[in-house]
Order: structure tokens, then sequence, then C-alpha cells
């Protein structure tokens, strides 16, 4: 039974049933949306594509049909190799975030957390700041090691914070947040070291600090896409744990849920999700902080709504914010996001003082 | 699980954290149905040994069984529908209205994928109606006083549909009409429903008015156990809690 057959049982009162009923409304909408903002966002450009031409060459590309269009060879080359694979991507790494942030904030009972919180920002661009200043090339299948080095710094610093913070005993989760935020202003304090040195590739390092996605390319999104699908899915099938953490960690333990283990695994997963959108995107906060809140405004805090709602709202509001960047003249996609996000974000906060109700 | 026997059963149990013994050589023994409350003064170990009791913690010697099978071999999910313990009154990090907070409590009966059964939407329901916080259903949880959160933990509780319901301090954040009717609830949950009560209570009033059976913890070890006219007696509540019994007035007991 679903979370809106739940409500229509539990509640028979009208405004209580139009809450609950939401989260398919939420969902459609924000669904909706994303396919017009995809079919919009490889439309538009300094070369304008008709939305015929974009539906066209997507569905000939993809599934092989012909809807009577015709483009050209051009136009062909922007939406399958420039925009299209752009538009996914980012598509990709806003679910990514907005994931990794509904399951830190759930798991550490904080709704600052975002998908930064165990350091894996300040790991993912000292990595990347160390492979700029290699004297080194090296590319395997499009992947530089900014990328390698990148993915690898996020990872080893969500390890390190979670091995030296570990969650258990009381005051646990406050530990755990301590230490991310130690270890990150060790790698953060390196970064800036590497940055001091760096001469002529600064811009390159700042360039990743602020994200961006003008590198997508197909390959690298299908290397990092199946890595962010994995372990989003695998976190919300263990959605009632997250659940059940609400809860604190001993009311958790007699619901029957193995609180160390769960902890873990979620965390790595989270980890492994912000490590890859971090890899081919950089860093771009405000989303994973943000579209979890908003989720709950709108559907409540259950892990089997917040999870999926926030995947499809996350990759609308990147995508659309990159589509602004790009309109613009190639602003960083995060400066977008914060600038518009930040104040819609701030007028729902000022609706929604009385509480649960929008 | 054998049918007869004792639900649970605690024998020469000793918790000890690092050099600290909290429970010392504990044995009880409680039967399918029975109604337990337990006392003692603050630091007797009344909250570890419910720990241990179910299956929380690790005993550093003797056992616990449960119906039986050593308690550290029921399987997480399994405990979960046998022991439902009403959990510490906490802040939820995110708002959440009382109805979803109680449907917590069908987690362990709750297969993943499926979500709720009409079943548990019932047993959600019936949880809320027993507690009568029919009209806190929609509330967010955070808006609610102690008192009525505390009502709310008991009802995730009882959501749980486990045979065996703990519960320690139930009543500390309630008022005196709110604590006499957890009280009755609970009376009514063993005399009429058949549930195995296990309650740690401050106020040996309540105790002595409501239990059938007392426990009285000092030190670690269990010191008395039985009917409240012969646990709570006044060399116990001198010996054991330091105060004057002529202080505490307990009701004349029925018999």
């Amino acid at each position: 039974m679903s979370a809106g057959a739940l409500s229509r049982d539990l509640d028979s009162g009208g405004i209580a049933a139009w809450v609950r009923a939401r989260p398919i409304a939420v969902g459609l909408v924000a669904g909706v949306t994303l396919v017009a903002i995809l079919v919009l966002g490889v439309g538009l450009g300094s070369v304008k594509i008709g939305t015929d031409e974009v539906v066209g060459v997507i569905l000939s590309k993809t599934l092989g049909l012909d809807i009577g269009v015709t483009w050209s060879p051009a136009t062909e080359a922007i939406v399958w190799e420039l925009r299209l694979p752009r538009v996914l991507t980012s598509m990709v790494v806003g679910c990514g975030l907005a994931i990794a942030g509904a399951t830190f904030q759930g798991l550490l009972r904080n709704p600052l957390a975002d998908p930064y919180v165990l350091g894996t920002a300040s790991g993912a661009a000292l990595g990347a700041a160390i492979a700029v200043l290699l004297p080194i090339q090296v590319v395997v299948i499009e992947f530089g090691l900014l990328h390698g080095f990148a993915f690898a710094g996020a990872l080893i610093s969500a390890w390190l914070v979670f091995r030296l913070g570990g969650t258990g005993g009381p005051g646990g989760l406050t530990r755990l947040l301590l230490t991310g935020y130690a270890v990150g202003s060790v790698l953060a304090a390196m970064l800036t070291m590497a940055m001091y040195v760096s001469g002529a590739e600064l811009r390159q390092i700042f360039s990743f600090l602020l994200g961006g996605l003008g590198g997508a390319s197909w390959v690298r999104l299908l290397v990092a896409a199946p890595l962010i699908f994995g372990a989003s899915a695998l976190i919300i099938a263990r959605g009632r744990a997250l659940d059940a953490m609400l809860l604190g960690d001993a009311a958790a333990r007699h619901l029957g849920i193995d609180v160390g283990r769960e902890r873990g695994i979620l965390l790595a997963l989270a980890s492994m999700a912000t490590a890859a959108a971090v890899a081919i995107s950089g860093l771009i906060g405000f989303v994973g902080l943000v579209v979890p809140h908003l989720v709950r405004l709108l559907v409540g805090p259950a892990a089997n709504r917040v999870l999926p709602i926030s995947a499809v709202v996350g990759a609308a509001l990147v995508s659309a914010a990159d589509l602004v960047a790009r309109l613009v003249g190639d602003v960083p996609v995060g400066v977008v996001m914060a600038l518009l996000g930040a104040p819609f974000f701030l007028f729902l906060l000022q609706r929604t003082r009385s509480g649960y109700e929008l | 699980m054998t049918q007869d026997g004792p639900i649970l059963a605690m024998s020469d149990l000793t918790v000890a954290y690092g050099p600290r013994t909290v429970i010392d050589r504990a044995s009880l023994t409680i039967a399918r149905g029975e109604r337990m409350a337990m006392v003692g003064p603050n630091g007797a170990g009344k909250s570890t040994l419910l720990r241990a009791m179910t299956g929380m913690l690790v005993p550093r010697s003797g056992s616990v069984r449960l119906a039986g099978d050593a308690i550290e071999h029921v399987a997480r999910a399994s405990l979960a529908r046998t022991i439902a313990v009403v959990p510490e009154v906490a802040d939820l990090p995110f708002a959440m209205p009382v109805v979803e907070v109680v449907a917590l409590g069908r987690l362990p009966h709750d297969p993943p994928f499926t979500g709720l059964r009409s079943s548990d939407v019932a047993a959600i329901n019936r949880a809320i109606e027993r507690v009568g916080i029919e009209h806190l259903r929609t509330r967010d949880i955070r808006e609610l006083s102690m008192g009525e959160r505390q009502l709310v933990f008991i009802a995730v509780a009882l959501a749980q549909s486990a045979p065996i319901l703990v519960v320690d301090e139930p009543t500390a954040h309630l008022d005196i009409r709110h604590q006499v009717e957890v009280m009755q609830l609970l009376v009514e949950l063993n005399e009429r429903d058949g549930m195995t009560i296990v309650a740690v209570l401050h106020d040996l009033a309540l105790a002595a008015h409501f239990f059938p059976r007392v426990v009285v913890l000092d030190g670690g070890r269990i010191v008395a156990d039985g009917p409240p006219a012969e646990t709570l007696d006044g060399t116990t509540i001198r010996t054991v809690f330091g105060v004057d019994p002529a202080l505490v007035r307990l009701p004349v007991p029925a018999g």
C-alpha cells in the first residue's frame, strides 16, 4: 500500500487528506517539470533549436522513431553530442546530491546536514587541486586525474571521518559531525595552501570549487550515473531504517533495526553518490541542503516519499539552474542556484512558520 | 517458542560497564500475562536491567531467555514483534504528524517495499484510540507538550502489537489525571488483552496500587519480589529508599 493509501485510510478529514494525497501530485508535477526542463535545456542556447527537432533527434537516437521532422547534421551534433549529455549530467548530479542530503539529514538527525557534512567537499577539492598541480597528464576513457582524485578524495575523507568519529555511545552523532568539521578544516587548509602555490592553475581549481557542468560528456555520464542511481536505489530500499532512526538510536533498535550496521551502510552509500556527483561536476552547493527540506515541507518526513521526490526535484533544480547559467553566459551553476534558489526557499520558510502545513 | 514456561527468564544476570557492576547476579522470572512493576532508588540499575531483559545489551554473565530461547539468538525483527519498549520521549529533527510517528511502530511488521497493509493501519488506529490521542492525529509532534508526546510514544509501542510491553517511567511527564489513565491503560492491556507488562516506576504509590507484583532493586540486586504489601513494607522503604515510611502513603493492599 502506498503512502497515499495510508492517508486515505488513516484520515477522513478534508485538509489532512489533501495534505497526504500530495506525494503523488508533487511527484507528478516534479516529473513533468523535469521533462519540460530537459526539452528546454536541450533547445535553448547560443543556437536555438525547435522543440520538434529536439524531440525528433532524441527519439530517433534512442528509440529509432521517426516523427516526420527533419534536421541538419549540425543540429543533431548540438543536441546529441553537446547539450543532451550536459542536461542529463546536471539531472543525475542533482538527483545524487539531493538524495545524499536527505540521507545525511535523517541519519544525523540534523536539519543542517548536507552531502558535504563528512568532509567530502574539502576532500574532493583537495584531490582535484592535487591533480591540477601534478605535472602529469593521464586520461583514461575521458577521465583525467582530476575526476579520479576528486572522487577518491571525497571517499577517503568520508571514510576517515567515519573511522575517527564513529557513531556509538551517547553524543555519538555530535562527535561525528564535529569530526567531519575538524577533518574538513584540515583538508580545507591544505586546499588553500595548494591554491596559494598554484599560480596559473588557480583558475582551474577555482572552477572546480564553484561547480560546473561544462565538462559533461556521455562517457563521464555513463560512468557516474550507475554509481549515483545504484547508491540512490539502495538508499531508498533502506528507507525504513532511516525512518526508525528519526526516533533515536534506542527506539530504532527496539523496532528491530540494526542501527550501527544500517548507519554505516547508509553513510557509505550517500558518500558514494556525493563523490560520484562531485567528480563530474565540481562542488555544487545548496541543492543537497535545501531540496530535502523543500520536499519535507510538501509531503512530510517519511523516507519513502522524501527520497524519491527529492531525487526528481534535485534533478529539476540543478538542470534548471544550469540552463539559466548557460543562457546568462557561463556563470557557475552554483552561483545561479544560490542566487535564485535561496530567496525562493526563504519565501517558503516565511509561509510555513505555522509548522507542518504549507 | 514453547507456550509453557515463563515468557522471560533471567538467571544470574550480571551487567557491568567497565569495572562498574550495575546488575549483580539478578534472577527474575516473568510469566506470560503477568503485570510487574520494578522500583528502586536512582542508580539501582532498573533501566539497565530493562535493557538486558529486552536484548539491547550483552550481559557479562548469566542469561536471558525469551519464551525459552536465548535472547541473543532471537532475530531482531522477531524480537521487536515480541517485546515492545515504549521509547524515551525524543525530539524529532523534522515536523511529523502524530499518526505517522505512531505508524513507525509497524516497522517490525512491515516488509520492505510493500508498505502498510490494512492490518497495519488497523493496529495504528487501535493504538491511537487506546491511548486516547485521536484529537492529536494530524498535529505536528513537535508542537505537543511533553505529556502529550509521552502518550504518542506509548502509542508507538502499542502499534507494535507485541505480547510483551516494557515501559520505563511512563508517567514522568504526565499530570496526575494522565498518570492514572496510563496506569489504568496498562491494567486493561494486561487484564483484557493478556499482554505481559513490565514497568519501571518511581512512584511507589502507583506501583503498589496498580501492580500485583513489585520487584525492588537496590545497588544492582533484587532485594524484594512479591505482592506490594510484602515488598513495599516499612523496612524496605527505610533501608532501600532512605526515607521515613510515614512520608510514603501507600494504598491499603487489597489483600
